[in-house]
C-alpha cells in the first residue's frame, strides 16, 4: 500500500476524495494536467491497494475514498515507532546507568 | 505517508559503550529483549527467541548486514513474524540501521527502519492485534523501572 500512496499523483487523486464525497473520473482530472486516462489507472492502482472504492450510481461511476486500510498503516507505523521509543529507553538506561 | 520510522537519541555514554550495547549479542539482548544463540556475524542469520513478558520463546530472526565499528550496525527483519507455525521466508523485510556519532554529551545514536512499503497489510494487522496489548504493559513496566530510585 505504500508503494500505491507513494506516488504524488496518486496522492493528490486521494486528497481530493478526502472529504468523503464519491467523486466521477471527470471530476477527478478536472484542474490537473493529467489525460483521463491516467487518472484512470491510478485510480486502478488505488483501488488494488484497497484505498479507493468504486461506487456506480445509475449510470454514474463514482469512486470513493476507503479510510480504514489508510488509518490501518498509520496505526501499524504508529506501534512500531512507540516499540522503538521503548526499546531506546531500556537501551538509555543500560549504558547511562 | 513514508515507509521509514526515524529515532534519535542523544546518550551519555561514550561512542564504544553504546556500540557494545548494540553489537555485543548479549548486551543487545537485555534491552532489545530476545535472548541470542550466538554473536551478530555480517551477511549471518542472527537467531534467538523474544524474551518480552508474554511474547516468550516466540523466535526472532534477522540477517546481520554491516558492522562498521563504532558507526553503522545494521540487520534486516520481519518484525512482524511471530506466528510459530507460519513460514515467512518468502516475504519481505525491514532494515534496520544504527548510526553513532561523538557529541560532546556522549554518543548520539540515530536508528532508521525502513522498507515497509513491500510489507502485505494483512500481515501488518495481524501483527498490529497481537501486539497492541502486550506493548501497553511494556510500556508501564519501562515506567516503574526508569522511576526506581
Amino acid at each position: 500500500m505504500f508503494a500505491a500512496l507513494g506516488d504524488e499523483t496518486r496522492l493528490s487523486v486521494l486528497t481530493k476524495l478526502c472529504d468523503g464525497v464519491p467523486q466521477s473520473i471527470s471530476r477527478l482530472t478536472a484542474g490537473t494536467k493529467l489525460s483521463r486516462q491516467a487518472v484512470t489507472k491510478h485510480l486502478r492502482v488505488l483501488a488494488n491497494a484497497g484505498v479507493v472504492r468504486n461506487v456506480r450510481t445509475g449510470r454514474e461511476n463514482l469512486f470513493e475514498l476507503e479510510p480504514q486500510p489508510i488509518e490501518e498503516v498509520r496505526d501499524y507505523l504508529d506501534q512500531v515507532s512507540r516499540q522503538w521509543d521503548d526499546a531506546l529507553a531500556r537501551l538509555k538506561s543500560r549504558v547511562e546507568g | 505517508m513514508t515507509d521509514r520510522i526515524e529515532k534519535t537519541i542523544e546518550l551519555k555514554a561514550p561512542v564504544s559503550r553504546v556500540w557494545r550495547a548494540l553489537t555485543d549479542h548479549r548486551e543487545f539482548g537485555t534491552w532489545f529483549r530476545v535472548r541470542l544463540d550466538g554473536p551478530f556475524v555480517p551477511g549471518q542469520v542472527s537467531r534467538g527467541h523474544i524474551t518480552n513478558p508474554g511474547y516468550e520463546h516466540i523466535r526472532w530472526e534477522a540477517i546481520v548486514q554491516k558492522i562498521e565499528p563504532e558507526r553503522l550496525f545494521s540487520f534486516t527483519w520481519r518484525p512482524y513474524a511471530i506466528d510459530p507455525n507460519q513460514d515467512y521466508s518468502s516475504e519481505p523485510s525491514t532494515l534496520v540501521e544504527f548510526t553513532l556519532q561523538k557529541i560532546p554529551a556522549g554518543t548520539l545514536l540515530r536508528v532508521v527502519e525502513s522498507g515497509f512499503v513491500k510489507i502485505p497489510s494483512k500481515r501488518r494487522l495481524e501483527a498490529f492485534r497481537m501486539n497492541d496489548s502486550g506493548w501497553s504493559q511494556q510500556m508501564q513496566n519501562i515506567a516503574v523501572h526508569v522511576e526506581r530510585p
